[in-house]
């Protein structure tokens, strides 16, 4: 109902559509000006070589670990934040969504000091015979860090809009707290966690301050695609270019992935996750 | 209509110019520049140069009054991609050789390039010495998480020197893009060796140990200084790279650790 009156109404200013038209251009110029600086004929070989394809695996597989590991920690965390009611809630929330504010590097930093050698963890994962530093797993680590934020901030969203009546209902009719999870919450709010997840691996993608600063770079272990193109860049331009324009196709096909994620289960448009949405629950 | 439409696109044009004003130090080394009245020297110097050029500059500053000098410290390859694409510098000094001569191969050199100073690697160890690191060789036994600078980068291409000549092949744990990174490193316990400059060292004061090893020699790192063509103060330029390279400048690169070029 609210969602139609919207759409009937379009009265935007004009001065606000120039405006917007300014900002539109202020991210569209500098994109389209690397495409200009592209060098084509040679743009192949640049992205195909070695060291090219050793960092984009090693970012496609350290990205899906690092989603994977938000989506195991991110949904209870949402879950409680969204559901729970307890003292220091708001503290709570505060730290989760801390890293979306934090410059990655100050992360790289903080992870350091938990996990690395010398670190508050570390020391004791060293006796145990466990090394992060220096190890994929250290890369992992320090995506998971920068993109929880992201699914915790969808999800809980989702959960918000999408109230608890259902789930009222569903305990009332006896259904235990897992099952209610399970079988109404979950699937209520799945465009939501969708789409945090495609955020979470994409933010994964693009993570470079805290992986420099915690894990290093060693081609096919630790150097991503990010930290390839910062070297390149010391060496040939050309390659920093190429490899800046894949991570930026890579990078619109997620997030149109994730605008278009919420919309068939919604009815239409980006709204998935207002209460409308709760039509797919009836089977 | 109109007319609120241009008030709106000026609004945001102007919010935007003021933004970028704010924010801009190369820019506003720029204006300064080419100000008539007050005299300024924009002086783009690699990060290693940092510790004595500051000094440097103030001195500089002390015996040329209403002088004022701005440095701007970062990796070579950046500062020379910066000048390339036409920020307002007056003096380029170089940690390579390389470098300076992407610059000076874009004729935007003055004269010819200086050198006035030499580097050269050293082992940093964290100070208890753990791994127990005593040569160059002891940097490639196994388990020794050794840490250098990528081929890319000039203190990755001297290790890959000193790695040739001595015939020892090193496999890092990681190769990092800064020599920077690689004694943040060794600094906070990760690695147990890093391949780092001399001056570094003499930076990090005891928060690392030096292994001095003797084919360090085999890579000499030389910097190069130089005037720059579109500098507004040709004159400053030279009075400054005259201090550089004078008995001030090099006492205060010898205390940095610098060798002689």
């Amino acid at each position: 109902m609210n969602r139609r009156r919207d759409s009937a109404y379009s009265g935007i200013p004009r001065w606000v559509l120039a405006i917007a038209a300014v900002g539109a251009l202020f991210v569209l110029l500098p994109l389209a000006a690397m495409v200009v600086r592209v060098n084509w004929p040679q743009f192949i070989p640049l992205v195909t070589s070695e060291a090219s394809l050793t960092a984009l695996s090693l970012s496609l597989r350290t990205a899906a670990a690092s989603t994977v590991l938000c989506v195991l920690f991110g949904v209870p965390l949402a879950l409680v934040l969204a559901r729970g009611d307890f003292p220091g809630q708001r503290l709570l929330r505060s730290f989760v969504l801390l890293p979306l504010v934090l410059p990655p590097v100050v992360g790289g930093i903080a992870l350091l000091y938990a996990f690395g050698r010398q670190g508050l963890l570390g020391r004791g994962l060293e006796v145990a015979g466990i090394q992060i530093a220096f190890s994929t797993t250290a890369v992992v680590l320090a995506q998971t860090f920068v993109a929880l934020p992201f699914l915790v901030v969808s999800l809980e969203g989702a959960l918000r809009s999408a109230g608890g009546r259902y789930e009222a209902v569903a305990a009332t009719l006896g259904a235990r707290p897992t099952t209610v999870l399970r079988r109404v919450t979950l699937p209520l709010v799945l465009p939501g966690l969708a789409s945090g997840a495609v955020l979470s691996f994409a933010r994964s993608l693009g993570e470079f301050g805290a992986t420099l600063t915690f894990a290093g770079s060693l081609p096919g272990v630790t150097r991503t695609l990010p930290l390839e193109i910062y070297l390149q860049r010391e060496t040939d331009a050309d390659a920093a270019v190429a490899l800046s324009l894949l991570l930026v196709v890579v990078a619109v096909i997620v997030v149109g992935l994730s605008y278009r994620g919420p919309a068939p289960a919604g009815s239409g448009s980006g709204s998935a996750r207002s209460p409308g949405s709760s039509g797919r629950l009836s089977p | 209509m109109r007319a609120v439409l241009r008030a709106g696109a000026l609004l945001a044009a102007g919010t935007l110019t003021a933004a970028l004003a704010a924010c801009g130090p190369v820019s506003g080394g720029g204006a300064a520049s080419g100000d008539s009245g007050a005299k300024s020297v924009t002086v783009f110097a690699a990060a290693s140069l940092k510790a004595p050029f500051t000094a440097l500059a103030e001195q500089f500053e002390a015996t040329h009054p209403g002088t004022t000098v701005t440095l701007s410290f970062a990796g070579s390859s950046d500062l020379a991609t910066q000048i390339t694409q036409g920020a307002p510098a007056d003096v380029f000094a170089s940690a390579d050789i390389k470098n300076m001569a992407k610059v000076s191969g874009a004729a935007l050199v003055e004269g010819s390039p200086r050198d006035f100073a030499s580097n050269v690697l050293t082992i940093a160890v964290p100070p208890g010495n753990p791994a127990a690191i005593a040569s160059f060789a002891d940097l490639a036994r196994p388990g020794v998480k050794t840490v250098v600078c990528a081929a890319q980068v000039p203190c990755g291409a001297a290790a890959k020197t000193v790695e040739t000549e001595t015939g020892t092949t090193l496999t890092p744990v990681s190769e990092e893009s800064s020599v920077t990174d690689v004694l943040g490193k060794v600094i906070s316990g990760e690695a147990d060796a890093g391949l780092v400059y001399v001056t570094d060292v003499k930076t990090a004061g005891a928060k690392v140990r030096e292994v001095p090893f003797a084919e360090s020699a085999k890579a000499v790192n030389t910097y190069p200084i130089a005037a720059l063509r579109r500098s507004r103060n040709k004159d400053l330029a030279a009075a400054f790279i005259a201090a550089v390279t004078g008995p001030e400048g090099r006492q205060l690169l010898r205390g940095a650790g610098f060798g002689a070029p």
